[in-house]
């Protein structure tokens, strides 16, 4: 028996059992930016932050490269990854532009471009 | 009879959050997302409802990869928010409703769902976002809310057809309990949204729209598709549709559309409000 794959979609990760073993020690970090006293240590000392989790050798580094799809890459899941995006002063625009090769103002247009609704802005 | 009187879709995202914590509610940004919300209040403080319940997922404040449950249940007489590391204020704590929640719980296992049971858990912004844009003015009080959580973040989740079926298991369970209570169910999240990968960034307003119309004359027919196409149609977040469908599930009378409005872009999402009412 094979643990079941999910659909190739281009662009896409699912965030499934394999991944969430993989990216478990990275997205508990993560999980811990829900308190400033996590949020604190991390930007104190990044490194020893990121020891104290056991990050592997990879996470650490697209850690320290803020490398988005890298972290996705090793396990990242977005919902708990985005609270590193206060913290570096990234909004959820940024983190698309970074992940599409965009600036934040393209990524936004791409999104304004697939609009609907806004009549009174 | 405890009556569940209508369902309310509505987005959840922080960004949300922050925009009423700023007042920024009549900027040219955010002026028609906040307008919907006037009609569907209207409706919403006429009926003055006793009891929301509120289809939210957990996106990391309480529930973590450790211990995450597919389906959970609040049963607590009291729900607390917290810091989230988005900026957003917490807001004051929640009443619950204990006692249909747990005529919920017993009506789930007896009919073959077995969701986790939740005595202390606090909500997050999945469930305080809709709550304060139903009670602006944070007087919530009055209202007993009973949260109930869907994984949406980690594969694998549950399929459309089981979230609906888990609704009307639920809306089954309200309408037996003895009472005169008036019942709002909410489903909240999406609709289409992706925020993860070279893919980020995709709407797709025409499958929204296909969805906002079959939630009112044809649920069902949303359950043929898997949570991999929606998530090639409606993005990677797109799977939050599941909590529209358990709130749908949820009014097995007569349904009409009371409201609707689609709004995009909020954040990176397509803002869905729609007022189903239930006769």
């Amino acid at each position: 028996m094979t643990i079941k794959k999910m659909r190739a979609i281009p662009g896409t990760t699912f965030f499934d059992g394999p991944m969430s073993t993989k990216g478990y020690p990275v997205n508990k970090m993560f999980f811990s930016f829900n308190s400033k006293e996590g949020r604190d240590a991390f930007v104190a000392d990044e490194e020893a932050y990121m020891e104290k989790f056991k990050l592997n050798e990879a996470q650490k580094q697209c850690v320290r490269d803020r490398d988005v799809l890298g972290l996705i890459r090793e396990g990242g899941s977005i919902y708990y990854l985005a609270k590193i995006g206060p913290i570096l002063g990234l909004n959820v625009q940024d983190f698309g532009g970074l992940q599409t090769g965009q600036t934040t103002e393209e990524f936004q247009a791409y999104l304004d471009s697939q609009g609907i609704g806004k009549n009174n802005g | 009879m405890a009556k569940i009187v209508g369902g309310i879709g509505s987005s959840h995202i922080p960004a949300i959050g922050v925009a009423m914590d700023k007042g920024l509610e009549d900027t040219p940004y955010w002026r028609d997302f906040f307008q919907s919300y006037v009609p569907l209040r209207k409706w919403f403080n006429e009926v003055d409802p006793d009891i929301l319940i509120i289809f939210y997922n957990d996106h990391g404040l309480e529930m973590f990869l450790d211990k995450k449950p597919t389906f959970a249940v609040g049963t607590a007489a009291e729900y607390e928010n917290a810091d989230e590391g988005w900026g957003i204020n917490p807001i004051p704590p929640v009443r619950g409703e204990t006692e249909l929640s747990w005529h919920i719980v017993n009506e789930l296992v007896e009919n073959d769902f077995d969701p986790t049971v939740c005595q202390e858990i606090k909500v997050d912004h999945g469930l305080t976002v809709p709550l304060t844009l139903m009670y602006p003015g944070k007087d919530y009080a009055k209202v007993k809310v009973i949260p109930i959580c869907i994984n949406c973040e980690r594969h694998p989740m549950p399929k459309l057809s089981r979230s609906y079926a888990f609704g009307q298991q639920i809306g089954r369970a309200v309408e037996s309990f003895g009472g005169d209570q008036k019942v709002v169910v909410m489903g909240t999240g999406g609709l289409s949204h992706q925020l993860d990968g070279e893919r980020a960034g995709i709407i797709n307003t025409d499958f929204d729209i296909e969805c906002l119309d079959k939630m009112v004359s044809d649920p069902e027919a949303l359950t043929k598709y898997s949570l991999e196409d929606i998530v090639e149609l409606a993005g990677g977040q797109g799977v939050e549709l599941n909590m529209w469908m358990a709130m749908r599930g949820c009014l097995t009378g007569k349904v009409t559309e009371g409201y609707r409005n689609l709004i995009a872009p909020i954040s990176n999402t397509a803002a869905g409000i729609q007022l189903l009412i239930n006769d």
